[in-house]
């Protein structure tokens, strides 16, 4: 056991880091350090710039044109980039559909499909929620109904993120109505651009549009597009949902989030003073930053356990169940930090660059409307209620 | 509305003062004061003096022999007893059996009964829980088979608190096995002299001996200590437990729980000043105090619909909820006052009442066992996760 | 003691009820809402009507002799449809701090059309630097002839675009933070020099930043004693803060009914959710917090009026930080419970979870007023 680093595990420290001061566009950083919405050139143009170092794909294997980094340089990685205020890597491609590809995929498929995802030239997005299949998503009806070397594919699928930017879609749909409900689910892949896909957006409390209805209605989709078996859908589904979890733990990110929390607490005036003069404040923060730690050691033990060959199991979850708490948590304490000023609504300083003055500090505007929206954290990727659920399960045998 | 007292009430509660301090005896009054533990005879000492004036059954309605008091003359006459360090009521005989036996029994087993409980010359103990049937109590298995004009009671009863003291025993017994769980239960009244009746003490986790198992091997019982009617007993145990949740939130007693922590608090040392100095720990007693106060309104809300005719509902369940959560965390900050000196285990002290010198302050080696202790508070009369279960079903139709 | 509605307050609450019921049904809301001012003069008429701007002032004042129980009693209803009117800076705070500080000309000027529904106001005391502090204020008053000249900046100033006075808290002597040299002025909301920025606020009332250059007044707008104000802004606050805590108590009943409906009838696994038990528990948790929610406004509006001003001021903390605590819970679990519906704008649940979240925010959030009533309870 070693906590402290290599050299050469220092030295790829600092390529990461000078190659995000190289590329990453300081409106992007200043956004990623003031909380405000990126829009999809922040992704796309950080994201491409990663894809030709090689680096998008960082999780995926060298013979399928990943890295092949070790865990310790995964997590290098990751935390650099969050300290240099990159945007989160956009999951859909790089770490659901891709994996999913190169595991159950076809040669042609993998051919056809990594290359796209590893340069992010394409931007992917998910098609598995559905208005009746949320928390119980093998219940899920959109169908596909083979009709010679196609299928035509009908239904919703809603809660989709970043759908309005998505070249293709993953779906999960129904190709067998008698099975039992896991069994008659297959893995489609969609272009967006077919004829009968339809794209509405669900406006959040915060005024953001990130998700979105998929309506489809008679879509031709060819058959060389499903990825799998017919029928073997689930299979993949759990696969991407287990490779899915460890990351959304979101460890790198909340580290930035205590010390931008921090940070503001010394900005923000109390009394004559600041508020991190007020140790009933600066406590929360301490224990909010020990919490992060000790998921972010818990993290680190899973990848130990993959870094000598095993797999991560269900106790994955409990990765999930926590960070999503605590990003939660830091969005609270973050408004809490601003006070009476995080009451002023102010959609311009959100959403575009505007050159308004913001009411308040300049990290006010965001704070209630983050608070707002982080709390879909617990809910999406599977609820906290499913996660404990599968713990209770799975590792406890209850 | 209005909070203050009218001067009708204002004169009952100077006369409820000057008759707890003329008739609790001193050494009950130190004893309640210092946390002490109470023997058998405290509580009767005083529970006799009350009931001599009429006051034990407070809670009684006048045509039995209680003294009719308005929910505001109950009010008063609980936190005056509390302010003043008298002991609790003992309920197995006031709150429970009473009641069961004035709604449910016959004039004979009024006549033969609630004498002797009005006036606390006989100690009543409960005879529920059974070790297969804890939170599930319609599982019962203790059987009563009619043999004549007796029954014939066989089982066993557990968390049976002060049986070793108690005079007679009220028991759920099974009188038909083949009908629905709680179709085949009645509500059986038992001598504990009776030959048969074993009574084994259960140690608990700080020491103390408050709890036992009570065995019943071929115990008879005649016919008319039945209350109700045969495999009907499930109907008093019901009422029971609803009169029972009212009392059990036990405001006055954390009231005076809340006051004595600011003294151990004003005692304590930290950092050179008294503890209650120390701004985290002092606003962990003001959220404390806060929520007593919260309970304490809800509390009096009930009492005030009671007052305009209605009954509790199910709802008073969430007192029992909240009160036992509030008693525990009494408890908790009263052990973290302490500090290390919490940690020295005194039985003698503790259970003998030795004349040996305390190590730290009188209150502290108290600390600890009343924490360990106090966790049953969310544990008896029905879990808090039976409580909400209640709830859920009763109050919100879930 | 006696803890139950007069016949008469029944009334009031069915009136309220009925008001709520009429004017306020979810898309109602959000059409008012979307208006210029943000609210209704109709139903300010309305309320005028009804009687519900005079009904917590005495009688010498011109209203109906009622009190807080008659505030609490509609705010409650206000909360269950997150009422748009501004009744809280106009009624509870302009009016409440004129009928304690005010001469009978100005009682006569302002509150007397106040009452009739023909003046509104709004409170200016928050400035960047102040944070919950009401003495941290260091906008400017000084001497100028017989009157007096005002500069600087007021912050999150409600209802101030539609206001016709606004009560601005001036610093007039003492140094920084200090209660004492404090004075309320009444400002024409049209004064020359008094330049306003107006925004929507997360939970769609209506607020404005106000900056004061060279404002000019007479030495009739001062509101009470030059440099005593603090002791009428504390104690109006405080009144300001219950009544928020009976609104608050009203949207914890809404958002947990509205959870409730949704969890009996969004099925799951081919049951509905609500029959899950961690679903039950949680729910129970809601019903018990919003309990104690209403327990805690209760006690502070019962005591509200208490002569000692540290019985009110833990009365008022001690609610403050029940409703934050509980609004918090509230808010969050049926978030959680709704599932993604729950952050979406068009569901009811996310616009009480906003108004929750910003009562919480204001003059004071839990932690604020936890450290108010230890201060106060620890020292007794």
């Amino acid at each position: 056991m070693d906590l402290s680093l290599k050299p050469e595990h220092k030295a790829f420290a600092d390529e990461v880091r000078a190659f995000a001061r190289e590329n990453l566009s300081p409106a992007t950083r200043e956004k990623t350090f003031s909380g405000k919405h990126y829009d999809r050139d922040d992704h796309m143009v950080w994201q491409k710039a990663l894809g030709k170092k090689g680096w998008l794909a960082y999780t995926w294997p060298k013979k399928y044109g990943g890295p092949g980094w070790d865990v310790t340089q995964r997590f290098l990685f990751e935390n650099v980039l969050a300290e240099e205020g990159a945007p989160r890597i956009l999951p859909f491609g790089p770490k659901m559909v891709g994996p999913v590809i190169y595991t159950f995929g076809t040669e042609a498929q993998k051919e056809r499909f990594l290359p796209g995802i590893r340069s992010s030239e394409v931007s992917w997005c998910q098609g598995y929620s559905e208005p009746g299949a949320g928390s119980d998503l093998a219940n899920l009806r959109t169908r596909a109904v083979r009709e010679g070397d196609h299928y035509i594919v009908n239904g919703q699928k809603t809660w989709t993120s970043f759908a309005h930017w998505g070249d293709w879609i993953f779906c999960l749909v129904r190709t067998n109505m008698d099975a039992k409900p896991q069994e008659g689910i297959s893995f489609l892949l969609i272009d967006m651009k077919t004829p009968g896909v339809t794209v509405r957006p669900i406006i959040m409390t915060d005024g953001a549009h990130h998700v979105n209805d998929v309506f489809l209605d008679n879509v031709k989709v060819p058959v060389e597009n499903l990825i799998g078996k017919e029928n073997e859908g689930w299979t993949c589904a759990k696969f991407l949902l287990a490779n899915e979890r460890l990351g959304i733990a979101e460890v790198p990110s909340s580290k930035r989030g205590v010390s931008v929390l921090r940070k503001i607490a010394r900005i923000e005036p109390q009394d004559g003073g600041t508020l991190a003069d007020d140790p009933a404040f600066t406590a929360q923060i301490a224990d909010i930053d020990l919490q992060v730690q000790a998921l972010e050691m818990s993290e680190l033990r899973v990848l130990s356990t993959m870094a000598q060959g095993g797999a991560p199991g269900p106790e994955v979850s409990t990765l999930k169940v926590r960070g999503s708490e605590i990003q939660q948590r830091i969005a609270e304490l973050t408004m809490e930090a601003v006070g009476e000023y995080a009451q002023p609504y102010q959609p311009g300083m959100l959403f575009h660059d505007t050159n308004e003055t913001p009411i308040g500090p300049d990290h006010a505007p965001p704070a209630a409307p983050r608070y707002f929206n982080m709390r879909k954290t617990s809910i999406y990727g599977g609820s906290t209620e499913i996660q404990k659920n599968i713990v209770s399960k799975m590792v406890l045998g209850l | 509305m209005d909070l203050a007292f009218t001067p009708e009430e204002q004169k009952f509660a100077d006369e409820v003062r000057a008759f707890v301090r003329a008739n609790l005896p001193a050494d009950v009054r130190d004893k309640v004061k210092n946390g002490k533990h109470l023997i058998r005879d405290d509580y009767m000492r005083w529970q006799q003096a009350l009931g001599k004036k009429g006051w034990l059954v407070y809670t009684w309605p006048k045509k039995h022999g209680g003294p009719g008091f308005t929910p505001a003359q109950r009010y008063i006459f609980e936190n005056i007893c509390a302010e003043e360090y008298a002991p609790g009521i003992i309920p197995f005989g006031t709150k429970m059996v009473g009641p069961v036996i004035y709604t449910f029994g016959t004039e004979a087993q009024k006549e033969k009964y609630l004498p002797a409980i009005r006036e606390s010359t006989v100690w009543w103990c409960q005879g529920y829980s059974e070790p297969g049937s804890g939170s599930d109590l319609a599982s019962l298995r203790t059987k009563a088979e009619k043999d004549g004009d007796h029954y014939i009671v066989n089982g066993s009863k557990t968390w049976n608190t002060m049986g070793h003291w108690a005079d007679w025993i009220f028991c759920l017994v099974r009188t038909d096995s083949k009908a629905k769980p709680q179709e085949g239960i009645s509500f059986l009244l038992i001598d504990m002299k009776t030959p048969g009746i074993t009574v084994k003490p259960i140690i608990m986790a700080d020491g103390g001996h408050e709890v036992n198992e009570v065995f019943f091997d071929n115990v008879k019982v005649p016919v008319e200590n039945l209350v109700g009617k045969e495999n009907e007993g499930w109907t008093c145990a019901k009422f029971l437990l609803a009169n029972e949740r009212l009392g059990i939130a036990a405001v006055p007693q954390s009231k005076r729980g809340v006051e004595a922590l600011k003294d151990i608090a004003r005692a304590e040392q930290d950092d050179g000043k008294p503890l209650i100095e120390n701004q985290s720990f002092a606003e962990k007693i003001a959220d404390l105090e806060i929520q007593v106060t919260a309970l304490e309104f809800t509390e009096l809300r009930v009492l005030s619909q009671m007052a305009h005719g209605g009954q509790p509902g199910p709802e008073v369940s969430g007192l029992k909820i909240r009160g036992s959560e509030i008693q525990q965390r009494i408890t908790e900050l009263t052990m973290e006052a302490v500090g290390e000196y919490a940690a020295p285990y005194l039985p003698g002290l503790l259970w003998q009442g030795t004349n040996e010198a305390p190590v730290g302050p009188e209150y502290a080696h108290l600390a600890a066992p009343r924490y360990f202790n106090t966790r049953k508070t969310t544990i008896y009369g029905g879990s808090n996760e039976i409580q909400k279960g209640i709830i859920s079903k009763m109050v919100l139709g879930l | 003691m006696d803890l139950s509605l007069s016949d008469e307050q029944k009334q009031l609450q069915e009136a309220a009820e009925r008001f709520v019921r009429d004017k306020y049904a979810f898309d109602a809301r959000r059409k008012i809402a979307a208006t210029e001012r943000g609210w209704l003069p109709e139903n300010w008429a309305q309320f005028a009507e009804l009687g519900w701007l005079g009904m917590a002032f005495s009688e010498e004042d011109g209203g109906y002799g009622g009190g807080p129980i008659e505030t609490m009693i509609v705010m409650e209803q206000f909360g269950k449809g997150l009422v748009l009117e501004p009744f809280l800076p106009t009624v509870v705070l302009g009016g409440g701090m004129i009928a304690r500080a005010g001469s009978a000309a100005q009682k006569e000027a302002l509150l007397a059309p106040m009452i009739e529904g023909k003046k509104q106001f709004a409170f200016a005391w928050l400035e960047r630097q102040s944070r919950y502090n009401l003495a941290d204020v260091s906008l400017k008053a000084t001497k100028e002839g017989t009157g007096w000249s005002l500069s600087g900046h007021k912050g999150v100033v409600y209802n101030a675009a539609s206001a016709d006075e606004i009560i601005v808290l001036a610093r007039t002597g003492g140094s920084a933070r200090e209660p004492k040299g404090l004075t309320l002025f009444v400002v024409d909301a049209k004064a020359k020099g008094l330049s306003r920025r107006d925004y929507p606020t997360q939970d769609a009332l209506r607020a404005s930043e106000l900056t004061f250059d060279k404002v000019s007044v007479g030495a009739d707008a001062v509101l009470g004693k030059v440099d005593e104000a603090f002791p009428v802004v504390e104690e109006a606050v405080d009144r300001a803060i219950v009544a928020l805590c009976a609104e608050a108590t009203g949207c914890m009943d809404a958002i947990n009914a509205g959870t409730l409906e949704y969890i009996k009838t969004r099925k799951q696994f081919g049951v509905p959710i609500g029959k899950f038990q961690v679903l039950q528990h949680r729910m129970v948790d809601c019903f018990t917090n919003a309990q104690e929610a209403r327990s805690m406004t209760l006690m502070a509006s019962l005591k509200i009026d208490d002569k000692d001003p540290t019985v009110r001021a833990k009365a008022a903390s001690g609610a403050k930080v029940q409703i934050g605590k509980s609004g918090k819970f509230c808010g969050q679990s049926a978030v959680q419970m709704h599932g993604g519906m729950g952050v979406t704008d068009e569901m009811a649940v996310s616009h009480y979870f906003k108004r929750l979240t910003m009562i919480d925010l204001m003059f004071g959030n839990q932690q604020h007023h936890l450290t108010r009533y230890s201060n106060l309870a620890m020292a007794a």
